[in-house]
């Protein structure tokens, strides 16, 4: 499902004679179909470098990168947006579009992977929901709270059951029971059937749900459990 | 419980009808259309202008007998039926007509003034020959007249409608420059208006990016937009234009040897060549056209660099 051979990742600093600032160095997992990983380390440490990569929004330097059974540095432009249709990404930052609806947001996956308006309106009322964001259908970003904004992102990401759901920090700054909701989400949908990779700085999180985790230190990976 | 009212066709997830500079497309390409019209109009009148200046003017000849009731050399006749018996049997003439005494004094007045009888000095008889188009040896017939009426004058027209003909294909050239400089300018225009939109609207392009839209859905949505809003702007351009091409027609008509429209929609309508008319609705097309190709052009450049 995704394999990582031998992975660094590299930027230059200070311009074209600036030193080489390594942020993932020789990184080598490999995790199976229907898997469910913690993806643990400190702030810094390459998890959100980690995640681009399977994500396929970075290439990396040296080592080779698969995701969902594609080598991504010789998978062909083409295939790509099959591909990611079958990621499911939580972003930190959110990244929901502002001129949209909260209803639109979760709603674009389904759109954009061709599905019947009829199914993505009962699917997407059944997600918000789920949320607790039935109130909010057509509200813009803007006027969510930071928590709300959270839920939606977190709907978009998984509206559409991706075989690969990346989250990154999902839960930062959502109350005890909005996290409790959305970490059990993300395990109902790996009992499904979906590989699930959260990245989190939580200690306390992982402790109520223990699962095997990736820990990355300064860029390495210094444990696969 | 109400679902918010979704209309897939118009859904806007990268926020295109946003965009000031768009607002600003219709209007650029707008100017480009009214100056495309007035190109166009330039080309079509100078190809009507060269057409009848080279038809009429330069199918004529103007010939100058003097002393025309004198006795030709050859013949019975006077000098004058002697040249236009010759000028009738000659191959490539269609007709020769001698002009009367009131039509010469009508050519004659605003140079000399007066009635040209009153004069000292004696003025030929002058007799218009309309020429059938075909291959004329002038030189030739030159010689025979002056044979039979020594001092016949021949002035052949072709020469000076020539140049005229010359003139109106130079401006056809210089109205085709234009179209192409409007065509180009135009593209450039609506590149740079993608180009300011593609950075107003870049994260909402990678978003949609990444949740799997494909490069071509991304540039047909940007180069559809982009489409409307230049068929837009010709629209107005062209309308705007009609006005000015129809006034510019009606004042080049006496030099195409045309009077003015009579104040009726038949005779307006039948004034204007029908590609003119159909200016608003062509423009539109083209603008479209061209907006849709260089929308596609920019965005497929800007997707190929993302990973």
């Amino acid at each position: 499902m995704v394999r990582f051979e031998s992975v660094s990742l590299s930027y230059r600093g200070g311009g074209a004679r600036g030193v080489a600032l390594d942020v993932l160095r020789d990184v080598n997992f490999d995790l199976a179909e229907g898997s469910f990983r913690w993806l643990l380390g400190a702030s810094g440490s390459g998890k959100t470098t980690l995640l681009r990569l399977m994500n396929m929004s970075l290439r990396p330097t040296r080592g080779e990168v698969i995701v969902l059974g594609a080598p991504t540095s010789s998978i062909r432009r083409n295939v790509m947006p099959r591909l990611r249709r079958q990621i499911g990404v939580i972003f930190q930052d959110f990244r929901l579009l502002p001129h949209l609806s909260a209803f639109d947001n979760v709603a674009l996956p389904l759109r954009l992977g061709g599905r019947p308006e009829g199914q993505v309106r009962a699917d997407v009322m059944e997600m918000l929901r789920w949320m607790g964001l039935t109130g909010k259908l057509i509200s813009l970003p803007e006027d969510l709270s930071g928590g709300e904004r959270q839920r939606v992102a977190i709907a978009r990401a998984v509206i559409s059951r991706p075989r690969l759901l990346l989250a990154d920090e999902p839960t930062a700054g959502l109350d005890t029971t909005h996290s409790e909701r959305v970490i059990h989400l993300l395990r109902e949908l790996h009992r499904l059937g979906s590989t699930v990779i959260i990245a989190t700085h939580n200690e306390a999180q992982v402790d109520r749900h223990p699962g095997p985790a990736l820990l990355l230190s300064q860029g390495s990976l210094v444990e696969v459990g | 419980m109400r679902i918010p009212s979704l209309r897939p066709a118009r859904f806007d997830e990268l926020g295109l009808r946003r965009a000031l500079a768009d607002r600003m497309v219709p209007f650029l390409v707008g100017a480009m259309a009214f100056l495309a019209a007035l190109a166009v109009a330039g080309w079509m009148g100078a190809a009507m202008l060269s057409g009848h200046w080279e038809g009429g003017a330069g199918a004529t000849l103007t010939v100058q007998v003097p002393m025309a009731g004198e006795p030709a050399m050859s013949g019975s006749g006077t000098r004058l039926t002697a040249v236009k018996a010759l000028l009738v049997a000659a191959p490539g003439v269609e007709s020769a007509k001698t002009l009367t005494d009131e039509q010469l004094n009508a050519l004659l007045r605003p140079w000399l003034g007066a009635d040209m009888k009153d004069l000292a000095v004696p003025v030929p008889s002058v007799i218009a020959v309309h020429l059938t188009g075909e291959s004329k040896n002038l030189a030739g017939l030159a010689d025979q007249l002056a044979q039979s009426a020594p001092g016949t004058i021949v002035e052949d027209h072709a020469a000076w409608a020539g140049r005229l003909g010359t003139l109106a294909r130079s401006l056809q050239l210089c109205s085709g420059l234009v179209l192409l400089i409007v065509t180009l300018v135009t593209a450039a225009v609506i590149a740079v208006a993608t180009r300011s939109g593609l950075a107003a609207r870049r994260e909402a392009i990678l978003i949609v990016y990444q949740l799997g839209a494909t490069d071509d859905y991304i540039a047909r949505r940007f180069a559809t937009r982009a489409a409307a809003l230049a068929s837009v702007g010709g629209v107005f351009g062209g309308l705007f234009a009609l006005p000015v091409v129809f006034t510019l027609a009606t004042l080049a008509a006496p030099l195409a040897g045309r009077g003015v429209p009579a104040p009726t929609v038949p005779a307006t309508f039948a004034f204007l060549p029908l590609p003119l008319w159909l200016l608003p609705m062509i423009l539109p097309a083209a603008a479209a056209v061209i907006g849709y190709l260089t929308t596609q052009i920019t965005m497929r450049q800007w997707l190929r660099r993302l990973p």
